[in-house]
């Protein structure tokens, strides 16, 4: 043994349980006692040169240290290692800050990591969390209530006299524990196996160089691996055999913040931690950590509005207490603090335990980073397309008509699009401008100093605009909250061109549909959909997800109409007018014959219905005729019934107006039709003519003129036909002498010969 | 008349602590754990007479209810801590069968109840006078009737309010003193009953409909509440119904029906989907009706079609005779759930193989 030498002293070995608040406490105990030359920590040998800024005032966990390729493909995954408050490697980077001594990261470098062809490996099962493994198998599903009760609590003597014994207690159990669980593992697929070989190869190789420089060495890593770094350590030609001729790629590295919610979700260290907020508050609680636990659940739900009295505070801790002793446990963990705050503080509310678990169990931490900080990987590729399409961040606002027409005017729309979607508001799009096609957009451009934060907060997402924007509109759509923001998404897709996003937003789009319970909404976001599906405008868009969505949402609304047209008052029905419209262009557009025929269907049995809004009945018979649903005969049938004193004055009117806005050829060509509606419109009373007036000049002002002038010169024939032969029929005695005394005067008049 | 509680074969219905003193007796004899004051088991082992699983012995204890441990241990831990115990839920998630068994098991005896009703007076919580007694006498102690929860207090038993929202809101307030004082002031004999160690009261109430009369949160924070669920899975509640229906239709008397697995899992199938507002299969989502869509009611609806097959149909259980009381509970409301059931038949049932007769037949009901 090298300390029996008289040398170096053999290193500590601090096994850590990752994002462990006991091991962190451990940790920082034990580091205190040894006081250590030089701390060695579990990450990417890259990330040296970034411990200063762990000691930076301004830095706050939770902080992520981000490994990104420096060039080359950008598409390349990023790697993350985060860093709580209360993960043990982050309480030994902020000692070593405070007490001014050097860290060493030991790991395989984040170059060979990127290098590999496929995403980084993780190490699963009892590899990734051996101490929660033991604790669950001594029957805890709280591995931290382990920790306490079997390490802490045994270890931890009152008045020890040896403070370096004490502290290093808990770690040499687990060490053994350790060795003891690594015989009895199986022994995993073979490319985790190389993958574990070539880390701890690594570790090794940076521990032999540390012991060379230093005197007392610490090393923090997970506990899985100190069996592999514990004396005697194999020999260092065959650790540099194992890395030797690995594949890498030049990377760059950097801190970014980390929030709560993004650790409980899982990237980097260990697996996901199902409940920072516990942790972080089990480590910063030294006493009573449970009533205090609950007084926080208590503010929180307080905050909301929900009254929570100290009674009621008293009566959890008390129910978390029977809960333990019942389940045979020392002291209460998660689970029965969980089961005490929802059956007394919530009152079996699952909703308000749900806002304990998302303010508290998670928690809402967000991590902050020293402004000296290098740059992120999503900054630079912004830089570098501002720098591509000619298009400068500039703070003073100015205006920029593109044409999309253009591949460099499109692909600058895209960029704009995306940063949108990433909440980078450096564009404003700008109403269209009159008179110009749909191929130009106009904005206004403002660069402001504040989008460096939010590309920091962006790069989260991803590494390239395109992936973060992808990334970013898939978790918008996860999270809306009604059909209307959804659709809205579709559209931000495909503006913004992110055809990856695009399943995930159609999905959320089939979820929000099936529970929306507004045809209407249905009805809007169909005629996008549709004219996508139809003229597939979007380059390597899922169709087959896109026309199941289109189909599911089509059912929807013919289930859904019926309830959905009756009632409705004027307003409404010329809204609804408007949407039937639109899903019938959009189905006539989809062009398939089982859609078109359940769409015919679902007319034909809205049309006759009496509680349907005039306007509204109106247009279905029309769309009906129009599409040879009803022949002409049976459309004036049904005009001729709905045009006689028997209906009130205002709903023929508003018939007439839903029949035949639009488009008066019908008219003008089907004269039975014209001789109807006259005869209707003459007949009308003059207090009812008033009422019904606005409508119909609605109506026919809306057709253009020359339809309007035959329709006219129609009306008048028929007026000669019908009114004027039978006055030819019965002359009344004229006596032709007088009568011809006035001719010349009408010829003058005229200015024609009669 | 006679009332008395001698056992008959003839009742239609035996007490929890009667039909299961047998397991209630072993349990007993193998619990070796501490017992709260007053108690007839450990809350150990009242929670695996509730769960099922083995007496000390080896005897089978048979589960009373199936679900969610954690559940059934927050309750007994709840009675244990000496407060009251709310169980809410929506109707049909066995409360009261859980209130019933909870009081069998912890004080032997699920009889004193009181039935929440719009009309129950505050004498079913507190106590009532035997008139022709206080009459002749004046109030003396032979005069007293004592409520069930007074009855409880005194012996040191389980008190058992079902429907406790129903109550009338000053009622309700009567259990104020009750619960937090565990006393009952008699001022008319000049005393009062203070309550023995093992007296403790279980609630049930639907949280559907609300409103009907609100706890005061006075009363309400005397209270730990726990919430039973509908069931979670698909096979759970599969046996739910399958179970019930059996010990139902053997209560009912109706002819042995080979158990329609097939058509039960169906009804089953239907009510989770639209209760959940998602296919079985987490595909599709979908509307939900404004009934409850409980368990109780598929047991009701597969007993019904049972009842049909037998009287009317060749014995067995087909589509038809579940077509029509599966619509008859999902559409309540005759427009919004109508829109929801025809999406539901056009958009699932419609297309999933070997649901044609279903359709068919659901179209026609």
């Amino acid at each position: 043994m090298s300390a029996a030498n008289g040398r170096t002293p053999d290193p500590i070995l601090l096994g850590v349980r990752h994002h462990g608040p006991g091991s962190a406490r451990a940790v920082r105990r034990a580091l205190s006692a040894y006081q250590p030359d030089v701390v060695l920590i579990e990450g990417p040998p890259e990330a040296d040169p970034l411990v200063p800024l762990a000691g930076d005032e301004d830095m706050r966990a939770p902080v992520a240290l981000l490994a990104y390729p420096a060039a080359g493909d950008p598409r390349k995954q990023a790697a993350f290692w985060p860093f709580a408050e209360f993960s043990p490697e982050w309480q030994a980077l902020r000692w070593a800050a405070a007490h001014e001594v050097p860290v060493k990261f030991v790991d395989l470098p984040a170059a060979v990591h990127l290098a590999a062809e496929d995403a980084p490996r993780r190490e699963s099962g009892v590899r990734s969390d051996p101490v929660g493994a033991l604790a669950t198998a001594a029957g805890y599903d709280d591995p931290e209530r382990w920790w306490e009760d079997v390490v802490e609590h045994r270890f931890d003597r009152p008045g020890a006299a040896d403070e370096l014994a004490a502290a290093l207690g808990p770690f040499l159990a687990i060490g053994e524990a350790m060795a003891e669980v690594r015989a009895h593992t199986p022994a995993p697929p073979e490319a985790e196996r190389v993958e574990e070989e070539r880390r701890e190869a690594a570790m090794r190789v940076g521990l032999r160089t540390a012991l060379r420089g230093y005197d007392r060495v610490a090393v923090v890593c997970g506990a899985w691996h100190v069996p592999a770094l514990t004396a005697p350590l194999s020999t260092a030609a065959a650790d540099a055999a194992v890395l030797r001729g690995l594949p890498k790629v030049k990377v760059a590295m950097t801190w970014v913040p980390w929030t709560h919610a993004r650790l409980a979700t899982g990237q980097g260290y260990g697996a996901g931690v199902r409940s920072p907020g516990w942790y972080h508050h089990l480590f910063v609680t030294l006493q009573d950590p449970v009533p205090r636990w609950l007084v926080r659940a208590a503010a929180v739900l307080r905050r909301d509005g929900v009254p929570v009295s100290s009674a009621h505070v008293i009566e959890a801790a008390r129910l978390a207490d029977a809960l333990a002793t019942m389940r045979g446990r020392p002291l209460p963990g998660l689970v029965e603090v969980t089961d005490a705050a929802l059956a007394v503080l919530c009152e079996g509310d699952p909703l308000r335990l749900e806002l304990i678990q998302r303010r508290l169990v998670v928690g809402e931490r967000l991590g902050r980073v020293p402004q000296r900080t290098p740059g992120v990987p999503i900054a630079r590729d912004v830089a570098a397309a501002q720098r591509r399409l000619r298009l400068p961040p500039q703070p003073l606002p100015r205006e920029m008509d593109l044409d999309l027409r253009r591949e460099i005017d499109l692909e600058r729309s895209r960029l704009l699009h995306r940063l949108g979607v990433l909440g980078v508001n450096w564009g404003m799009a700008l109403a269209h401008r009159r008179g110009r096609g749909t191929f130009w957009e106009s904005w206004r451009l403002a660069w402001q100093p504040e989008f460096a934060v939010d590309l920091v907060a962006a790069s989260a997402y991803g590494t390239t605009v395109r992936d973060a924007a992808t990334a970013r509109v898939a978790e918008q759509a996860a999270a809306a909250a009604s059909l209307a923001e959804v659709t809205a998404l579709v559209e931000r897709c495909l503006l913004a061109e992110l055809p990856e996003g695009l399943p995930t937003v159609l999905r959320a789009l089939d979820e929000r549909m099936a529970l929306d319970h507004d045809v209407a909404h249905l009805m809007d976001a169909l005629p996008a959909l549709a004219r996508t599906l139809r003229y597939g405008d979007v380059r390597r868009t899922d169709l087959p997800a896109l026309r199941h969505v289109t189909d599911g949402l089509i059912t929807r609304i013919w289930a859904g109409l019926p309830a959905a047209v009756g009632g409705l008052d004027d307003a409404a029905a010329a809204g609804m007018r408007d949407r039937i419209d639109a899903v019938h262009a959009a189905v006539a557009l989809l062009d398939q014959p089982d859609l078109t025929a359940r769409w015919h269907d679902t007319l034909a049995a809205l049309s006759t219905r009496d509680d349907v809004h005039g306007l509204l009945a109106g247009r279905l018979n029309r769309l009906m005729l129009d599409v040879g649903l009803l022949d002409v005969e049976a459309a004036r049938g049904r005009m001729s019934l709905i045009l006689t004193t028997g209906v009130p004055v205002a709903r023929a009117a508003a018939w007439i107006e839903g029949f035949l806005t639009g488009d008066g050829l019908l008219l003008v060509h089907d004269e039975r039709l014209l001789r109807l509606v006259d005869g209707w419109l003459t007949g009308i009373p003059p207090e009812a003519f008033v009422e019904a007036l606005p409508l119909l000049r609605r109506t026919f002002s809306e057709y253009p003129a020359p339809q309007r002038r035959q329709i006219g010169e129609r009306a008048v024939r028929l007026g000669s036909s019908d009114d004027g032969r039978p006055a030819g029929a019965e002359q009344p005695d004229i006596d032709d002498e007088r009568a011809d005394l006035v001719v010349p005067t009408v010829r003058a008049l005229l200015g024609r010969r009669v | 008349l006679t009332i008395d509680r001698t056992e008959s074969p003839m009742v239609q219905r035996r007490h929890a602590e009667d039909e299961y003193a047998h397991e209630l007796a072993t349990l007993a004899v193998g619990d070796d754990r501490i017992r709260p004051p007053g108690w007839k088991l450990s809350p150990a082992a009242v929670v695996t007479y509730l769960l099922g699983g083995q007496a000390a012995d080896g005897t089978p204890v048979t589960p009373k209810y199936i679900g969610s441990r954690r559940l059934i241990e927050v309750a007994v831990a709840t009675l244990a801590t000496d407060r009251a115990l709310l169980l809410l839920g929506v109707p049909g998630t066995a409360k009261t069968w859980v209130s019933e068994h909870l009081a069998a098991a912890i004080s032997g005896d699920s009889t004193l109840l009181v039935q929440g009703t719009a009309g129950t007076p505050e004498e079913a919580i507190r106590y009532g006078w035997n008139y022709a007694r206080l009459l002749a006498d004046g109030p003396s102690a032979a005069a007293l009737v004592e409520s069930p929860v007074l009855r409880a207090m005194s012996e040191g038993r389980i008190a058992r309010v079902e429907e406790l929202t129903r109550l009338p809101s000053d009622v309700q307030d009567s259990l104020i003193t009750v619960l937090s004082e565990r006393t009952l002031p008699i001022p008319e004999l000049g005393g009062e009953v203070q309550a023995r160690k093992g007296f403790n009261l279980i609630a049930t109430a639907n949280d559907r409909d609300r409103g009907v009369n609100e706890l005061s949160s006075a009363l309400r924070r005397r209270f730990n509440t726990v919430v039973l669920p509908v069931p979670a899975g698909m096979e759970e509640e599969v046996d739910i119904v399958t179970r019930r229906v059996v010990e139902l239709g053997r209560a009912l008397e109706l002819p042995e029906v080979p158990p329609a697995v097939d058509e039960i899992r169906r009804v089953v199938t239907v009510f989770r989907e639209l209760r959940n507002g998602l296919t079985e299969d987490g595909r599709t989502k979908l509307k939900s009706p404004s009934g409850t869509l409980s368990t109780a009611e598929a047991i009701s609806v597969v007993t019904n079609g049972l009842a049909l097959a037998t009287h009317f149909g060749d014995g067995k259980l087909r589509a038809v005779d579940v077509a029509a009381g599966i619509v008859g509970s999902v559409v309540r409301d005759p427009v919004s759930d109508q829109v929801v059931w025809r999406e539901y038949l056009e958009t699932v049932v419609r297309e999933r193989d070997g649901w044609r007769d279903f359709y068919r037949a659901a179209r026609e009901a």
